[in-house]
C-alpha cells in the first residue's frame, strides 16, 4: 500500500552528499516528496528529513541503501514515531481590496499565522505548521483568492518528541 | 617532513603494496605520473585506452582478490573509465580509481579538460570523492582502499585536483580509517543460522543457489564442503559458477535464462531455496511471479539492500558468505533427500547442456572450450560478451585451479580481452585465455600492443560467427529473422534486406591474423576440427607473446536452452535441434 512516510538523515556535512541522497531516488525512481537540509550542533554533520511515498517492500529498500551510502552516518523511520514536524510557508496574496485584507486578518487569528510584511493591497503570510495544515490553508486561500495567489514552501524538518 | 601531494600519493601506494598501476598520462596526473617515475616497487602498465586499462585492474582484482589501482588524467581520460568503472563496481570488483583534475581554484569554470566526474560516476561507484585539501589527501586514499575492499567490494574514485598535487604539506599515510557511516557487518546471526538449519532438517527437496558472493569471499573450499556435508545439490549463476567444482556430482549446473534444463527444473520445484551471495537479477529469475513459487527462500548476502528486493526471501541472514558457511559447517544436518536427487539426475540426463552442436566443420564452441578442459590444468578464462560468453558459462569447467572471469551484470563487450591482461599480470605463472566474440574482440583491440610491449603470452580465442551472434540470435527468435545491424561482413555491395550468410558474403574484415601479426603477435586461424588442440598447444607454448586463434564457427550457432522474455524458467525451450544432423539423414 502507498503510504506516506517520513525519514531523519543524519550525513556527514561533505560536498556533494546532498546530490548522492537526491541522486539516489531518482537513479532509483524512489518518489521523493520533501527533502530538508541542515547542518546540526555538530558542524560535521547535516541533517535530512526526507518525505516520501512508498508502499512497505519500497520503503524497507530506500532505507536500506541509504544506509548503505558511505556518507550516510543514520538513517531513522519517522513513520511509525511520534514527532514534531513542522513546516515553513510563506504566501503572498497580491491585489487585494480592502475586504479581502479583512478575510486575510480572519484567517490569521483563526489560524495562528503571521502577517509579517504587506501594504494596502498585498499580503505576505508566515506560515509553520504541519505540512496536512498548509495543504488545507493552500486549498481554502486558492478557492478564496485564485491566481492571486503566491506560494513557496520549504518542506518540512521533524524531530521525535520529548517522552 | 614536508612533501607533494603527489609523493604522498606514491607513498600510499607503496604502504598499500600495489604492485602494478594500471594507467595513462595527461596533463593533469603529470606531477603524479613525474612522482612514480623510476619507482621501482610499482610497475605501471600504460594502456593504449583507459577502457583497456580499468578492465584490465578488474581483471587483476578478480583473479588475485587484491584492490586494483589505476591513475589517468582529467576529462577524457576520466570519461574513457565510465565503462569499466561501472562494469567492475556491477560485479563488486575492488578497485581504486585516481583521476587528474584541473586545480580547485579553476573547478566549474569550464576549465580545459574539466569534468565533474565524481558527480558523473555517483550511480555507478561506492564511493567517490573530490580531495579539496592538502591535508585530507593521506586519509582519503587509506579510507578509498578500506571502502573498496571491505563489505561488498566496489569501486572507489578519488579525483586529484593538480594543486593538491603540487602542495607540499604531511607526509603521513595513516594506518587506519574510521567512518563513522560504514561499518560493513559480516558477522553471522547465529538465531538466523538456526532458523535456516531448522528449516533445511524439514526439506525434502532443498536446492543451494550460490552467486557471485561465494567466489568473491573465497569460500570455494568450504562451499564443497558444506554441500558434501549436507548432500543437496547446487546450481549457480554465471557469477557464482565454480562456488563448487562444475565436475562435481554435486553440481547442477547455472541457471537462468540460459541456464541449464535440469537447473531451471529444480528451482521450480524445491521445497526450500538456500541462496547465498545472489541478487535474484532478472536474468535469472524469468517471471518473477513464478520463480520458486513452492520454496521457502533462505538467503545468505553481505548487503542487506540485495536481501528482499527482487525476491521475498523468508529467513534473511546478513552475513559474509564465508563466515556464514563455516557457521553452517559447524552445526549437524541429516536429509534423506534422495528422491530428490534421482530427479534432478533424471532431468540432466534428458537434456544435458553438452549435446553436439551443428557445425559442417566441427569447429563448433562446444568442441573449442572442451578442448581447453582438457588441455589446460591451470588457467584463468575470461569471457566477453555475448553468445561467446553464454557458450563458455554453460560449457566451461571449473575447478579449484580454474577461474573464470565475465563481466555478469553490466554485460560490458570489449571486457574479456583487457581483463585477461590483467589477470596474466597478476598472476604470471597462470595459462590466461580470453574466449570472445568477434565483435567484442574490435571494442578493445587496441590493447594488443600492451600486451605485446608487456610480455604477455595470452591465448585469445576469437570465436568468429561474423555476427553479433547474441542480438542475431534474438532477431532469429523474436523478430522474424530481420536481421538489422548484426551482420559483421557487411557491406555497401551487399542487398538492403540479408538474412541468409553463404559462401558468397564479403570477406570479414578486419583479418584477426594480418592484424594480430602486425602488432608482433602470433596469429593461428582454426577452421577444421583437427586444428583444435594444435592450435591451443601451440599458443600455450608461448612463453612471451600473445597468440590470436580465430576459430571460424558457424554463423547461426544459437545458445541453447532460452527462456523466452516475460516466460517463467519452466516454459524453456531447449532447442538445439541439429540442422547438420537433418542434413545427413536425408
Ligand atoms: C558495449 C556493449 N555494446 C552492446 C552490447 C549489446 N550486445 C550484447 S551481445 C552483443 C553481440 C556480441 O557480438 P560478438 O562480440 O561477435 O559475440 P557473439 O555473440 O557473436 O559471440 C551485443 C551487441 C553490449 N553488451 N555491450
Ligand atoms: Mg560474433
Amino acid at each position: 500500500m502507498q503510504n506516506k512516510r517520513w525519514i531523519s538523515l543524519f550525513v556527514e556535512n561533505e560536498v556533494g552528499v546532498l546530490a548522492r541522497i537526491s541522486g539516489l531516488f531518482s537513479g532509483k525512481s524512489y518518489n521523493l516528496n520533501s527533502l530538508t537540509a541542515g547542518t546540526t550542533e555538530d558542524a560535521t554533520i547535516s541533517r535530512m528529513t526526507i518525505s516520501l511515498t512508498s508502499d512497505d517492500q519500497t520503503f524497507e529498500q530506500i532505507k536500506k541503501q541509504l544506509n548503505r551510502s558511505i556518507e550516510v552516518i543514520k538513517v531513522i523511520d519517522f513513520s511509525e514515531t511520534d514527532i514534531h514536524m513542522k513546516e515553513l510557508m510563506f504566501v503572498k496574496i497580491c491585489n487585494c481590496t480592502g475586504e479581502d485584507m479583512m478575510e486575510i486578518n480572519c484567517i490569521i487569528d483563526a489560524l495562528n499565522l503571521e502577517l509579517i510584511d504587506s501594504n494596502t493591497h498585498t499580503a505576505l503570510l508566515e506560515c509553520v505548521q504541519t505540512e496536512n495544515k498548509n495543504n488545507d490553508l493552500i486549498d481554502l486561500l486558492v478557492k478564496n483568492f485564485g491566481g492571486r495567489v503566491e506560494i513557496i514552501r520549504g518542506g518540512s524538518v521533524a524531530i521525535e518528541v520529548i517522552k | 617532513m614536508k612533501i607533494s601531494g603527489a609523493d604522498l600519493f606514491v607513498k600510499a601506494l607503496m604502504e598499500e603494496k600495489v604492485d602494478i598501476l594500471f594507467a595513462y598520462p595527461g596533463g593533469q596526473a603529470i606531477e603524479l605520473f613525474n612522482a612514480l617515475y623510476g619507482v621501482e616497487s610499482i610497475k605501471v602498465i600504460l594502456s593504449r585506452h583507459e577502457q583497456g586499462l580499468v578492465h584490465a585492474a578488474d581483471g587483476y582484482a578478480r583473479s588475485t582478490g587484491r584492490v586494483g589501482v589505476c591513475l589517468v588524467t582529467s576529462g577524457p581520460g576520466a570519461t574513457n573509465l565510465v565503462t569499466g568503472i561501472a562494469t567492475a563496481n556491477y560485479d563488486s570488483v575492488p578497485l581504486v580509481c585516481f583521476t587528474g583534475q584541473v586545480p580547485t581554484y579553476l573547478i566549474g569554470n569550464d576549465a580545459f579538460q574539466e569534468v565533474d566526474i565524481v558527480g558523473i560516476v555517483r550511480s555507478i561507484s561506492k564511493y567517490a570523492i573530490t580531495v579539496r585539501n592538502r591535508e585530507d589527501l593521506g586519509t582519503i586514499i587509506k579510507k578509498a582502499f578500506y571502502v573498496a575492499k571491505s563489505g561488498k567490494p566496489g569501486v572507489v574514485v578519488v579525483d586529484l585536483p593538480k594543486d593538491i598535487q603540487q602542495k607540499l604539506g604531511s607526509d603521513l599515510y595513516p594506518e587506519q580509517v574510521e567512518i563513522r557511516g560504514y561499518k560493513p557487518n559480516t558477522a553471522v546471526h547465529s538465531e538466523q543460522i538456526r532458523k535456516a538449519l531448522d528449516c533445511l532438517n524439514a526439506s525434502r527437496k532443498p536446492i543451494f543457489l550460490l552467486g557471485g558472493g561465494v567466489n568473491i569471499s573465497r569460500a570455494n573450499k568450504e562451499m564443497t564442503l558444506l554441500a558434501e556435508k549436507t548432500g543437496i545439490p547446487v546450481i549457480t549463476t554465471i557469477m557464482g559458477k565454480g562456488s563448487i567444482p562444475t565436475n562435481h556430482p554435486l553440481y547442477v549446473g547455472n541457471l537462468g535464462i540460459h541456464g541449464s534444463y535440469a537447473a531451471n527444473n529444480a528451482i521450480n520445484e524445491c521445497d526450500v531455496l538456500f541462496s547465498i551471495g545472489v541478487r535474484f537479477n532478472d536474468r535469472i529469475t524469468g517471471k518473477i511471479s513464478e520463480f520458486a513459487k513452492h520454496a521457502t527462500i533462505i538467503h545468505i548476502d553481505i548487503d542487506p539492500a540485495s536481501i528482499s528486493r527482487n525476491i521475498v526471501v523468508d529467513i534473511p541472514i546478513v552475513a559474509d558468505a564465508r563466515n556464514a558457511i563455516g557457521a553452517l559447517l559447524d552445526k549437524s544436518i541429516s536429509l534423506d533427500i534422495e528422491d530428490w536427487k534421482e530427479q534432478i539426475s533424471s532431468w540432466k540426463q534428458l537434456h544435458p547442456h553438452d549435446r553436439s552442436q551443428n557445425s559442417v566443420s566441427g569447429v563448433t564452441p562446444q568442441a573449442i572450450i572442451h578442448e581447453i578442459n582438457a588441455l589446460f590444468d591451470n588457467v584463468i578464462i575470461t569471457t566477453d560478451v555475448g553468445q561467446n560468453q553464454l557458450w563458455t558459462t554453460q560449457f566451461l569447467e571449473i575447478t579449484e585451479t580454474k577461474q573464470m572471469l565475465t563481466s555478469g551484470g553490466l554485460g560490458t563487450m570489449g571486457y574479456g580481452f583487457p581483463a585477461a591482461m590483467g589477470a596474466k599480470l597478476g598472476n604470471p605463472k597462470t595459462d590466461v585465455i580470453s574466449i570472445c566474440g568477434d565483435g567484442g574482440m574490435q571494442m578493445n583491440i587496441q590493447e594488443m600492443a600492451t600486451a605485446i610491449v608487456h610480455e604477455l603470452p595470452i591465448i585469445i580465442c576469437i570465436l568468429n560467427n561474423g555476427y553479433l551472434g547474441n542480438v542475431r540470435q534474438w532477431q532469429e527468435m523474436f523478430f522474424s529473422k530481420r536481421y538489422s545491424s548484426t551482420c559483421m561482413k557487411r557491406r555497401e555491395s551487399c542487398p538492403v534486406i540479408c538474412n541468409t550468410p553463404s559462401e558468397d558474403c564479403p570477406a570479414y574484415t578486419p583479418d584477426f591474423i594480418r592484424l594480430a601479426e602486425s602488432y608482433g603477435a602470433k596469429g593461428i586461424r582454426v577452421q577444421r576440427v583437427e586444428d583444435i588442440k594444435p592450435a591451443l598447444l601451440e599458443a600455450k607454448a608461448a612463453i612471451k607473446n600473445p597468440t590470436v586463434i580465430e576459430f571460424i564457427i558457424e554463423r547461426e550457432e544459437n545458445v541453447w536452452p532460452i527462456v523466452p522474455p516475460g516466460n517463467s524458467l519452466a516454459d524453456m525451450i531447449v532447442g538445439g535441434e541439429n540442422r547438420n544432423a537433418e542434413q545427413k539423414v536425408d
